[in-house]
């Protein structure tokens, strides 16, 4: 079975010309057709977040669009984040604080925070521990995650 | 300066943050797809499978010559049974593979799974430990005669003369929920056959590749030199990964099969279903203590439901025995009976997790203690202070030998912490104006790091576990160490080169640590158990020792000093009360290509071996928590949690405090949340994140910590496994604050998890009563 559609997906600045079928994912797609595996499924139901990109600045769920409705946007991915060799001040920031253990939900909790910093950089204390919430990490009891995340807000301030 | 007790940042980050991680679901393209169709039934007769022409499909009649997994004890009351690693007539358990299917996407291997119709004579199971040991129960095996895979027992002769004697005697009974470890990655297998060697080389997502290469190759009934097993990047384990699935024999299988690749990827509702669970136990305890409110006696029965199948190669004794050998715990008493049962049921077979039933022991011994705390009207310090171990070494009631730790030490410390009499003022406020909060202690020891001398005595066919470690200098005079431990996210890259830069004087950059693969790696036992700080960074301190003596030698040689002199430091060989030196790097390239220059093999001194294998050291701690209550929904806030724990020397503390804080969030989604549910015809209720609730940053506090560093002689390093301790000790600190928050109403607590729903549950009863 097999009615695929020729779709353009425009990632990290790169356009990405690709034939999928109407069924599959953005994560999917993003993984198999585009061969950036920095994006990380763990529940494929929506609740665990380890595959959250953003399409048009805003965080989504990849395992829970298909790649289909995301022609025309602007999707970004863990992959774009460093800047060559160099992080950014984010991944920096989980690098300093520890804030990854395995390292499985990092790509998912990194789109989120870019979201994060981008959209909300005054977030309070609680509405930052809230928005996190959204995705899942099993390794770290968060705590690094939160520190990490509150030190790249206050150096995007100062 | 010493690199060890550093907060080095972590080698290991690097890809991992820039999304260049390699896990097994990222090798996908190119491979066929796998997919299983699983029993929907919990018991039960295969009657037909159909399978569509055009589809490739594999029953267990298709894999000639695959042998079943029959994990052994040698123990007189154990019962071996054995799994087809596809079902061969019976069923054992919703999600019990059945069928493997093969597609060219994995949305083809889906809808071809979809196609193929398995027809089950469905017939009724037993799902829980009550049912399968009624008389005339249904027996998930012939075999077993009460469904008892492992009944041991012990007793001291003392036991009843003790009970007979006490001042206070009472019983409790304990009830803990099935639960998944619920690593964030699922399981999965890459299996790539070559064409030219013969070889299948297995990249699969496990914890101990060198037990699933022997498991595979015995299965398949072939040489182990047939079989590379690679674990890459590694999203979590926790224990749910050192098992042999079933499912990578099937996929190494078809590899061969079909001669290409074969990619396995699980998907959560799998996971959830068909992965490993563990931690469903009921216990009664009966306890004797003497009128000054020490502990006498204990007197336990122990049934762990261990699901459908024995697991290779830990067995399905691992729940049981544990539970018994470590009930004791931090406690000092000298009679004991224990009789701890394995008892098979049609539900998910079981695997280790993180703590492997001491979250579960620690919960009832610790809910003991309280109890008898509020029997004799102490506080539950007070009677933790009377009662735990003071002198070491000390030999407990099972005749386990407990190194020197700080168990009262760490007890004290909690309570200058977190203030208890100030606690109690707020409290009695509190409490005034309606709320209820509540304080819970959670005082526990743990044996981490033991090797055969201790897994021996639990007399398994596949016993673990000593570490060897292989060491080269290069003749650029970096350094690669090839470890049998099977790190992954514990950080142990970055704790084992500081331990080598520190015996070789070598830079930690040029330190590069090779594990997981077994084609590269000496035969050891992966990373489980809290064991690999111990036991590896022990062999690998020997190693880097030997290699540094080696290359003393050779820089005495060339700076002629007496190898004693020698001293290795910041990447060059100096010899003391002389002006002369000479770089590491330099001495390694001599050594390859000027070897003629030294009298012996200059070449052979640049590669050392050791090993470790210890009994095992004791860790200790006391968490303490805090928690409001909300009567009116039985929801529990987490105020305030304190560890004071005791691992010995922390190599780096910064990824010590990263798995301590890591596990007590497991623990406290072990003790409010997350619960593994079947109904009574064994149909598994709770495949999502939807229904199995881990906690997210909402529920997890953050966490104090503070380390004492008891040096014992137990371990080489000085220092003694933690990954498992959080997990341990925050059931019984979480559930004995809401039982102390509730004490107003007269709220018990003896089961786990206390999810809101069960919480309301007793809070309504007690209002009732009232």
């Amino acid at each position: 079975m097999s009615n695929k559609v020729a779709i353009t997906l425009n990632v990290n600045g790169a356009a990405h010309a690709v034939e999928v079928e109407p069924r599959r994912t953005l994560a999917d797609a993003l993984r198999m057709d585009c061969s950036l595996t920095g994006t990380h499924l763990g529940c494929e139901h929506g609740v665990c977040g380890a595959c959250t990109v953003l399409v048009d600045d805003k965080p989504v769920r990849s395992c829970l669009m298909f790649a289909i409705q995301t022609e025309g946007t602007a999707i970004r991915t863990v992959e774009g984040l460093a800047n060559g060799d160099d992080l950014n001040p984010l991944q920096q920031a989980f690098h300093e604080h520890h804030a990854l253990q395995c390292g499985y939900c990092t790509p998912g909790f990194l789109m989120l925070g870019t979201a994060i910093l981008e959209s909300r950089p005054d977030i309070d204390d609680t509405e930052l521990r809230h928005v996190l919430s959204s995705n899942l990490c099993r390794c770290t009891g968060y705590q690094n995650i939160i520190t990490a995340m509150r030190s790249a807000l206050d150096d995007a301030k100062s | 300066m010493s690199l060890v007790g550093q907060r080095l940042k972590r080698r290991e980050d690097g890809p991992l943050i820039r999304g260049f991680g390699r896990y097994v679901s990222d090798m996908a393209a190119g491979a066929t797809f796998l997919r299983f169709v699983r029993s929907s039934f919990a018991c039960g007769t295969i009657t037909d499978v159909t399978i569509p022409d055009n589809i490739r499909a594999y029953t267990i009649e298709d894999l000639v010559g695959v042998d079943p997994i029959r994990p052994l004890l040698f123990r007189p009351d154990y019962v071996a049974t054995e799994q087809s690693v596809l079902a061969k007539t019976h069923i054992r358990f919703v999600g019990e593979p059945i069928v493997a299917v093969l597609g060219s996407s994995p949305e083809e291997a889906e809808d071809n799974a979809e196609r193929v119709i398995v027809a089950i004579d469905a017939t009724p199971a037993v799902t829980d430990v009550d049912a399968a040991t009624t008389t005339g129960a249904v027996r998930v095996h012939e075999q077993a005669a009460d469904n008892t895979l492992v009944d041991a027992k012990m007793r001291t002769e003392g036991l009843n003369d003790a009970f007979a004697n006490a001042a206070e005697t009472f019983e409790i009974g304990i009830e803990s929920g099935r639960q998944s470890a619920m690593p964030l990655e699922a399981r999965g297998g890459h299996a790539s056959f070559d064409r030219r060697t013969g070889r299948v080389t297995l990249h699969a997502s496990v914890q101990a590749p060198h037990q699933v290469r022997t498991g595979v190759a015995d299965a398949l009934g072939i040489d182990e030199a047939l079989i590379r097993v690679v674990a890459p990047d590694v999203g979590g384990g926790f224990g749910q990964k050192m098992q042999l699935s079933t499912e990578y024999v099937v996929a190494v299988w078809l590899a061969r099969h079909i001669r290409g690749d074969v990619i396995w990827i699980e998907d959560r509702h799998e996971n959830l279903m068909a992965s490993y669970h563990s931690r469903d136990q009921r216990y009664t305890l009966k306890a004797a203590f003497d009128d000054n409110a020490r502990l006498l006696a204990l007197d336990a029965d122990l049934r762990c439901n261990v699901g459908a199948y024995s697991t290779y190669p830990v067995t399905c004794g691992v729940e049981p025995l544990m539970a018994m050998g470590e009930l004791p715990g931090p406690y000092d008493f000298r009679e004991y009976g224990v009789r701890s049962r394995g008892i098979a049921t049609h539900t998910c077979p079981m695997a280790p997790y993180r703590g492997v039933s001491r979250p579960v022991i620690t919960f009832a011994i610790e809910r003991l203690m309280d109890t008898a705390a509020r029997r004799f009207g102490i506080e539950p310090a007070e009677i933790r202070r009377r009662n735990l171990i003071e002198d070491f070494p000390y030999t407990s009631v099972t005749g386990t030998r407990y190194d020197h730790g700080s168990y009262r030490e760490a007890l004290e410390k909690a309570l200058e912490t977190i203030d208890l009499p100030s606690f109690r003022g707020s409290q009695q406020e509190a409490r005034a104006d309606g709320r209820y909060i509540g304080i819970g202690f959670s005082t526990f020891n743990e044996r981490t790091g033991y090797g055969t001398p201790t897994f021996s005595t639990r007399s398994m066919e596949i016993t673990p576990g000593y570490e060897m470690v292989d060491i080269t200098m290069d003749p650029s005079g970096g350094i690669e160490a090839r470890i049998g431990a099977s790190p992954h996210g514990q950080g142990l890259a970055t704790s084992l080169s500081q331990i080598i830069a520190d015996e070789t004087g070598v830079d930690v950059r040029k330190i590069t640590i090779v594990h997981g693969d077994t084609d590269r790696t000496p035969y050891g036992w992966g990373t489980f158990a809290s064991r690999s700080i111990v036991i590896s960074g022990g062999a690998t301190k020997l190693a880097a020792a030997k290699l540094a003596e080696q290359i003393s030698t050779l820089a005495a040689h060339l700076l002629q000093a007496n190898p004693r002199d020698v001293v290795l430091s910041a990447g060059r060989a100096a010899a003391r009360g002389k002006d002369a030196d000479v770089g590491i790097a330099e001495i390694a390239r001599l050594a390859y290509h000027q070897s003629h220059q030294f009298t012996g093999n200059a070449y052979e001194k640049m590669s050392a071996r050791a090993s470790y294998d210890p009994a095992g050291a004791f860790a200790n701690a006391c968490h303490v928590a805090i928690v409001e209550v909300d009567p009116s929904t039985g929801q529990v806030q987490i105020k305030r949690y304190l560890t004071v724990e005791d691992a010995g020397r922390l190599i780096n503390p910064m990824i010590a405090d990263g798995q301590v804080r890591g596990g007590i969030a497991q623990g406290i989604g072990n003790a409010l949340y997350e619960e593994i549910i079947y109904d009574d015809a064994g149909n598994i209720l709770t495949t999502s994140l939807a229904d199995y609730l881990v906690p997210t940053a909402m529920e997890i506090p953050d966490i104090e910590i503070v380390h004492l560093e008891t040096i014992s002689d137990a371990t080489i390093t000085g220092a003694k496994g933690l990954g498992e301790g959080g997990t341990i000790g925050a059931p019984a600190a979480v559930i004995n604050a809401v039982v102390d928050a509730l004490q107003p109403l007269g709220v018990e607590i003896f089961e786990m998890p206390i999810t809101p729903q069960r919480l309301r549950e007793l809070i309504r009863d007690a209002q009732s009563m009232q």
